[in-house]
């Protein structure tokens, strides 16, 4: 992809890294409940923007915004295509967006195909890919090599994440059948599969041990470098936010309260007050509190 | 099940524990007994009388306690596996089965005519059970694949049958000419159909449907200027062999089957050639499903069935996966719906109740959804085991429900429940090493 290349080199020619998504004004309304409250922020391309804040905040919401699970009551979701110029996000039924967009996530409770094989969950999410391969499958059903040749090819790249996740050997096994860990990473290979150009994931570390959080680490940054796409990452497990993060945006109650990079945020009065509270008895997840203050006292 | 396991832990009073496990289910069965089977009213001369029949009840409870017993033995000598629970080595057996069991059944059905027992009497229910064969496999492409639970299936065989009907006996069409047609006429009738159910799922699918299989029979039964209302459609022209009819007494310079041949001629051959055209129609539908399995909009239906908005976070169309799905099943209902009308010459509303639709999906379902091998054998249990069981007369639909309660215990997921992955990273290496193209080696950007 020769603009991103471009765009790349520009950024390393020490010009500011280009915005591949930009946030203008979201606000989501339930009825009465304001669940994302006018929020602006930008995510670089080829970098890690964290979505951070506590319980409610309104992170998982911004995501469905972004991924099209909802329609925003108001604001402008501008994505930076490399090839396609921008797409303003808003505007799109919420099958094009990965179609099209190329933005691609996971979910906070992972969403597989659990009744099929490791394989098949990686080629389903090239169905767009191969369904124009095959004319709309015709060619597929009349036997034409043209078929057959994109499946083998939608198999390598099915092979290299495969790989890449440390699943090759379970790669004919049900997806329901795997442990928890592996799932989850099965679903960042099956979200990559389909070559989006902004990973979105929704609280990929929930759930493993401090093990397979270090390998998720190590992923994403490799994504990020090899593949150069941009990712975004709602997560409350702060090794991760502070150690992969270019970029850290905090909601709480549906508000934006800091933005920046890791050092600038944890540093933000605002974000501490959010997390730790003003009034002793507001209620905070022990372990991110614990984090923080620990991230706190070791910066 | 917990005395039965406690029992099975090396305790060896294993049978003192089903006696009295027994001995409870007596007294249970006592209980209901006494009212239900012990006393019966009966007509005396100054009104209702009670009669009592306590050597019946007796027989009930012993027999209540002989049988518990026993199932309890049974089950300590032929230890279950956990309910729900499929062990890799019974899959891989499964599997082997119906690897073999598919070529030697289309051997079979190929050669059923010619075996020495194939009457007129077999071959008809032969030709009846492969109908329902392959509305089954119509039916599960939309239920077993896509996950779309469809209780008005019979409302496309409708379509189907009445498309023949009318094209053939209005404008005199061939079979072959009308058979498209049909299949087609059935599909749009299915995307009708799909549109108005896109956002529904389950329950609500499953009644909209029942539906809409209504609406058509009701209005096959009210449009009485096409369709002939319920006194149905008669005189459909009979099927033909590719243009030469079947006809006892051709006129001198036309052809007909026997003649064509040199053979005598046999109200039979037509029957035979009946049956070969469902075998082919049916098997159509199998190859058809097993290809499309494998292509992008087959994965992309059993995804759909999987997690819909895991399909709409990768950009699956999931209207247009859906309306394919019911499309295409209905195409197929269409084309038997079509052969249903020129076997019986005669069709009518009442041969397309929501009883059929239950059937089908019964069908279905009894065989392990998705499932292709296990449909055949369901729908040989559901349509040919009430002409097996026809000595029983009354007790015929007694002893069918038996068996289906039987299967549904001893299978729970269907007869054969279970999923051959449509494509295998290891055959997919051997294949791929078979036609000399290097793989795994190709670094993916």
């Amino acid at each position: 992809m020769p603009p991103a290349a471009a765009a790349a080199a520009a950024a390393e020619a020490g010009g500011q890294p280009p915005a591949l998504l930009t946030v203008e004004h979201l606000t989501m309304r339930f009825g009465g409940l304001v669940a994302v409250d006018d929020v602006s922020f930008a995510a670089p391309d080829a970098g890690i923007t964290a979505i951070i804040g506590p319980n409610g905040a309104g992170k998982t919401t911004v995501f469905n915004c972004l991924t099209g699970f909802y329609k925003p009551s108001v604001g402008r979701l501008t994505l930076s295509h490399p090839r396609r110029g921008p797409l303003y996000l808003e505007r799109m039924e919420g099958f094009r967006i990965p179609q099209v967009a190329g933005v691609a996530r996971t979910f906070q409770n992972v969403r597989l195909f659990a009744g099929m094989s490791v394989l098949e969950n990686l080629i389903v999410a090239q169905h767009n890919e191969l369904m124009r391969a095959s004319v709309f499958s015709l060619a597929g059903l009349l036997g034409l090599g043209r078929y057959r040749r994109a499946e083998a090819k939608a198999v390598e790249r099915a092979r290299y994440w495969l790989d890449r996740v440390g699943l090759t050997a379970r790669a004919d096994w049900d997806a329901g059948n795997l442990p928890y860990g592996e799932q989850r990473r099965l679903e960042i290979a099956r979200a990559m599969c389909s070559r989006p150009v902004l990973l979105c994931l929704d609280e990929p570390a929930a759930g493993l041990n401090p093990r397979e959080s270090s390998d998720l680490n190590r992923l994403l940054i490799g994504i990020r470098d090899d593949h150069r796409i941009g990712i975004l990452l709602i997560e409350h497990d702060m090794s991760v936010v502070m150690g992969i993060s270019d970029k850290i945006v905090v909601l709480d109650h549906g508000r934006l309260i800091a933005e920046g990079e890791p050092r600038q945020v944890r540093a933000d009065p605002a974000v501490i007050r959010a997390y730790l509270g003003e009034d002793e008895d507001e209620d905070l997840p022990p372990e991110v509190a614990r984090d923080l203050a620990r991230d706190a006292g070791s910066a | 099940m917990r005395a039965v396991a406690a029992e099975r832990a090396g305790s060896s009073s294993w049978l003192w524990g089903g006696l009295k496990e027994a001995a409870l289910q007596a007294l249970v069965a006592l209980i209901l007994a006494v009212p239900l089977i012990g006393l019966k009213t009966v007509q005396e001369p100054g009104g209702l009388g009670l009669q009592t029949r306590w050597d019946a009840v007796a027989i009930a409870v012993a027999g209540v306690f002989a049988g518990r017993l026993l199932l309890v033995i049974v089950r300590r000598w032929w230890p279950q596996r956990p309910r729900g629970a499929q062990s890799p080595a019974g899959a891989a057996r499964i599997r082997g089965f119906v690897r073999l069991l598919g070529p030697v059944a289309i051997a079979f059905a190929l050669l059923l005519p010619f075996l020495p027992f194939a009457d007129r009497y077999v071959l008809d229910v032969s030709i009846l059970v492969l109908t329902y064969v392959m509305l089954g496999w119509g039916l599960n492409i939309v239920v077993g694949l896509a996950g779309l639970l469809d209780l008005g299936y019979v409302a496309f065989y409708a379509v189907g049958a009445y498309s023949y009907a009318l094209f053939a006996s209005n404008f005199g069409l061939s079979f072959w000419a009308c058979l498209p047609i049909a299949g087609a006429l059935a599909a749009t009738f299915g995307i009708l159909l799909g549109f108005p159910v896109l956002r529904l799922r389950g329950d609500y699918l499953a009644i909209v449907t029942l539906g809409f299989g209504e609406m058509i029979r009701v209005i096959l039964i009210n449009w009485s200027s096409l369709t002939n209302g319920p006194r149905g459609i008669s005189g459909i022209p009979r099927p033909d062999f590719f243009g030469v009819p079947f006809n006892p007494s051709p006129a001198p310079d036309a052809s007909a089957f026997h003649t064509l041949f040199g053979i005598a001629y046999s109200p039979i051959q037509r029957v035979i050639f009946l049956y070969y055209l469902i075998l082919a129609l049916a098997l159509l539908t199998n190859f058809f499903t097993m290809r499309i399995r494998k292509l992008p909009v087959g994965r992309a239906w059993e995804a759909l069935r999987e997690d819909e908005i895991a399909c709409r976070s990768l950009g699956i169309n999931p209207t247009n996966t859906k309306l394919t799905a019911f499309a295409i099943g209905a195409m197929f209902a269409g084309f038997a719906g079509s052969f249903f009308a020129t076997r019986q010459g005669f069709i009518s509303p009442e041969s397309f109740t929501f009883l059929e639709s239950a059937i089908i999906l019964a069908i279905v379902v009894l065989g392990g959804m998705g499932s292709q091998v296990g449909i055949v054998i369901a729908a040989l249990v559901l349509i040919g085991g009430p002409e097996l069981v026809r000595e029983l007369e009354d007790y015929r639909m007694l002893a069918f429900g038996g068996l289906m309660v039987l299967i549904m215990v001893w299978r729970p997921r269907g007869l054969l429940a279970f999923r051959e992955p449509t494509i295998r990273l290891s055959t997919f290496d051997r294949a791929a090493r078979a036609r000399g193209e290097a793989s795994g080696t190709v670094p993916v950007p």
